[in-house]
């Protein structure tokens, strides 16, 4: 099996938010909350920081 | 049925919480919940949380073990691959069923099967979280 960088990115981000969502928070509410914080948080600074990495080489 | 308990509470909890005093103990849901991943919230009647934890950390699991992650081995005398070895611990059964099934042996040459290690090994990180979290579910900690 192989997978995209991008892919891995976003499938890890997923089972890692939904598991922080469930055990970081208390109510339902929050849980999905948190967890679509994390998603966003993961996907998002992974991007920046390839952005980064691309400036740097350029 | 439930009891008043005064024990110090997490940060941002406030008062006191009711402890549980269902059959099911802290420990049980601990070991259980390390054992299979989402087994502790399971028997504390937890069904979605538990689904929604068991298909994470299998999934992180098995796509590791498709990318052709390594699982660790213990006594490699490397300090890197001891730590590695901790955190595939925390899978609980499923590090068992890997080592007897012989998956993740062969040696990692590309940057996927790279990525695959670390979903093993963050899999068995989360699993110890999630166990954690049911210790404190069971034990009245955490409030629901």
């Amino acid at each position: 099996m192989t997978i995209s960088h991008f892919s891995a990115v976003l499938l890890f981000s997923l089972f890692t938010s939904v598991v922080f969502g469930i055990t970081q928070r208390a109510e339902p509410k929050m849980m999905v909350r948190f967890g679509a914080y994390c998603f966003v948080l993961f996907v998002g600074c992974t991007i920046a920081a390839s952005w980064v990495m691309w400036l740097i080489k350029h | 049925m439930a009891t008043k308990v005064d024990y110090p509470l997490a940060a941002g909890d406030k008062g006191l919480v009711e402890q549980s005093t269902g059959k099911v103990s802290p420990t049980m849901a601990l070991i259980a919940g390390w054992l299979v991943p989402g087994a502790g919230h399971l028997l504390l009647g937890k069904w979605i949380r538990a689904a929604l934890l068991m298909v994470s950390i299998l999934g992180m699991f098995a796509i590791g073990v498709a990318l052709k992650g390594k699982i660790y081995t213990p006594n490699t005398g490397e300090p890197l691959d001891m730590l590695g070895f901790a955190g595939d611990l925390g899978s609980g059964i499923l590090y068992g069923l890997g080592r007897l099934l012989g998956w993740g042996q062969e040696p990692v040459l590309i940057a996927v099967a790279d990525y695959g290690t670390k979903f093993i090994v963050v899999a068995g990180l989360l699993n110890i979280v999630a166990a954690v979290d049911a210790h404190s579910l069971a034990s009245g900690r955490k409030r629901s």
